[in-house]
């Protein structure tokens, strides 16, 4: 058991951040990763997913290609002292990958070939997010198993199916050995027509057309030709995900909408077995706010901000307008802050880490932003 | 001009994730209820959200009515699939699916766009039936939305024959009416949000038939402070000022300065962003701003006091 957000990722290889959208999860995964190598001289990488542009301009990716690359030393130290370590970013570029495994496992390159260019496979990859699922568990397999890193986080993808990611690689693995496949397949392989599969071939036929239907048994033939090959890999990757060289960190904003789905999140992975090392909580309003004192004093100035207004060497409605928006603002933030202590505390006995990250005006950004991010994380203690 | 929101048949509330989607989409449909409208809410990434909004639990496929002339409905594509079977190929489908359900399974993972024209299809039969006079969609966030409404277009792409390429015809007509059909785009005044608010108006006007009918700001705090009023609490909040002020009142002000200055540079960052994103939306397309609700309340009462809002926005 961890006691600080340090020593948890001290003792990781790989780290999987989690959590609902719009949390700050990727911002969190690349400081997380930046400070690592930049107190240890362990090499890391970040692999995200979506990054925001300006993220990842900060960070040297163009949003072009799948690579994995370098940080410039000076670029990450963000200011401070040389760093002990060093940095790759890398992004998931969902067509790039599935391109490049399909040319990984297909028998030639003629059926490789065929495969990609087929438009079914065009669409699966290109228009639809579901297959970052699959993809991003792979790559990381991938670049995990290269030895060329010490420690690797992960983003996950914003996908509204809580851990869908997770089973991916299963799902993937039933779907190749499935009955289903070999019925759909078996009329155009052959002109003898499977009994058993007659029945479900006429209702395909009728809702998608016969045209279409071929051009699926095309690309699941041609995708066959690799099962050995996919399922092998999936039940690897499946393995990895689930061994203890894995930590989970589910991020998450103080809101209640967003908790109530990181406590999902976090039942999810620990009926699944799974390593919940840590609970980040970003934004979170300062302490400040919930002293009692000062709350009192924040509702006397907000009462009487008109008659402390005057005898001041200012205009005088003017600062009685201030001093009663100074009072107003902390009494309603006040009231903020005293739900999202109620809802940190609930998490205390979800996960024995809870950290939490204050409110930064304005977005991370740079690496300047993502070291005052971590700093918060990282000199924490529960 | 586009439609205005309560003389659509269709809407499809999105937004980036964390925006308060599913609120403004509950809020929007009490809103169309309190105008008399009976309005269909129908939840397509079933998290049980919405539910929570009328202080129900797990709607099904089939709408029930959960406030007076709401009815809520959580989008099931197998149900959808089923309901489709029945009414057009006359499958008498009884009980279980049984291997149905496995071949779903298999078309839904192996043709892409399956799901989203259950979805869609689905949507447009309501709109088509007219048992309601509008159906609000808590559609799939930013992400997700584009592969929805753009799946008509797309099936007919890939399939040239069949049912469904025949159906996904009138589902166009329906979706491409811009006196019928519109999206509603959710965000808050914060960085990431409005510029995703900004790409994803742009990519809906470019990939989808679909009419942008207004775009919603939710959590927009009080107004900022003016150039003078800034000046003065900086004067104020000097420490020498603070010391005086707070032996006049008798209570210490120190802390309450501090945790008020966060407060004055949100109002003031989400103003820069809520200005950005007025830069770049089409002047045409209306507003509505909603309030940031400080208090806590219970997900019924939030999506009630934000219909509200919505009334006094969008009829003023």
């Amino acid at each position: 058991m961890s006691t600080s957000f340090g020593e948890l990722v001290e003792g990781t290889s790989v780290l999987i951040t989690c959590g609902p959208g719009g949390v700050g999860k990727t911002t969190t995964a690349a400081a997380i990763a930046a400070e690592v190598a930049r107190r240890s001289d362990r090499r890391v990488l970040v692999l995200t997913i979506d990054p925001a542009r300006r993220l990842a301009d900060a960070l040297g990716l163009d949003g072009i290609g799948n690579d994995e690359r370098r940080v410039a030393p000076e670029v990450l130290a963000a200011g401070g002292p040389a760093p002990l370590g060093r940095l790759e970013v890398a992004m998931l570029d969902t067509k790039q990958s599935w391109d490049a495994l399909v040319r990984r496992h297909a028998q030639d390159a003629a059926t490789a070939q065929k495969i990609l260019e087929n438009p079914l496979y065009q669409n699966i990859t290109g228009r639809f997010i579901q297959s970052h699922d699959y993809i991003a568990m792979e790559r990381l397999y991938e670049l995990h198993r290269s030895g060329r890193y010490d420690l690797i986080v992960v983003d996950t993808p914003p996908t509204r199916n809580a851990l869908d990611f997770l089973d991916a690689p299963e799902r993937l693995a039933d779907f190749f050995s499935s009955r289903l496949l070999r019925w759909l397949i078996a009329p155009y392989r052959s002109k003898v027509f499977n009994l058993a599969s007659k029945p479900f071939t006429q209702v395909a036929d009728k809702i998608l057309g016969a045209q279409f239907l071929a051009d699926i048994a095309e690309f699941f033939i041609a995708l066959q030709s690799m099962y050995g090959g996919f399922v092998e890999r999936a039940q690897a990757v499946s393995a990895l995900v689930r061994s203890d060289e894995v930590t989970f960190c589910v991020v998450s904003s103080l809101e209640t909408t967003p908790a109530r789905e990181a406590e999902f999140f976090a039942a999810e992975l620990t009926k699944r077995h799974l390593n919940l090392g840590a609970v980040v909580f970003n934004k979170v309003l300062p302490d400040v706010l919930t002293h009692p004192d000062a709350e009192l004093a924040a509702r006397m100035l907000t009462s009487k901000g008109e008659e402390l207004a005057s005898n001041l060497d200012e205009d005088e409605k003017l600062a009685a307008r201030v001093l009663h928006e100074v009072g107003t603002s902390f009494v309603d933030f006040a009231q903020v802050a005293r739900t999202e202590r109620r809802i940190r505390q609930g998490f205390h006995l979800v996960c024995d880490l809870v950290c939490s990250v204050p409110y930064f005006d304005g977005d991370v950004a740079d690496l300047e932003g993502l070291a005052r991010l971590s700093k918060a994380l990282f000199d924490h203690e529960t | 001009m586009p439609q205005r929101i309560d003389a659509l048949e269709l809407l499809f509330v999105t937004g980036k994730g964390g925006t308060g989607k599913t609120t403004v989409a509950a809020a929007t449909a009490r809103y169309l209820a309190a105008k008399g409208l009976k309005v269909l809410l129908c939840e397509v990434d079933a998290k049980g959200e919405l539910a929570l909004a009328f202080d129900v639990t797990d709607p099904g496929f089939e709408p029930k009515e959960v406030a007076p002339g709401i009815s809520l409905m959580s989008m099931d594509t197998e149900s959808s699939l089923r309901e489709y079977l029945r009414l057009y190929l006359k499958v008498p489908f009884v009980g279980s699916l049984g291997p149905l359900a496995k071949a779903f399974d298999f078309v839904a993972t192996a043709a892409p766009g399956v799901k989203e024209i259950l979805t869609v299809g689905k949507l447009c039969y309501e709109v088509r039936l007219h048992r309601y006079d509008v159906v609000v969609v808590d559609a799939p966030a930013t992400g997700h939305i584009i592969g929805q409404l753009a799946a008509p277009q797309a099936i007919n792409e890939l399939v040239k024959v069949g049912l469904i390429r025949s159906q996904t015809e009138w589902m166009l007509d329906i979706l491409s009416d811009p006196l019928r059909t519109g999206v509603m785009v959710v965000t808050t005044p914060e960085e990431m949000p409005v510029t995703e608010t900004i790409e994803l108006t742009a990519s809906i006007t470019a990939a989808t038939t679909v009419a942008l009918s207004a775009v919603v700001v939710n959590r927009v705090l009080p107004g900022r402070f003016s150039v003078r009023e800034e000046e003065v609490f900086e004067r104020l909040g000097a420490p020498s000022s603070v010391a005086s002020l707070s032996a006049r009142l008798g209570a210490d002000l120190t802390e309450v300065f501090e945790g008020a200055s966060l407060a004055v540079g949100l109002r003031k960052s989400r103003s820069q962003h809520l200005s950005r994103l007025r830069e770049h939306i089409d002047s045409a397309v209306p507003l509505v701003l909603l309030p940031n609700l400080f208090e806590d309340h219970p997900p019924s009462a939030t999506t009630q006091l934000l219909a509200t809002s919505l009334e006094l926005e969008l009829e003023q």
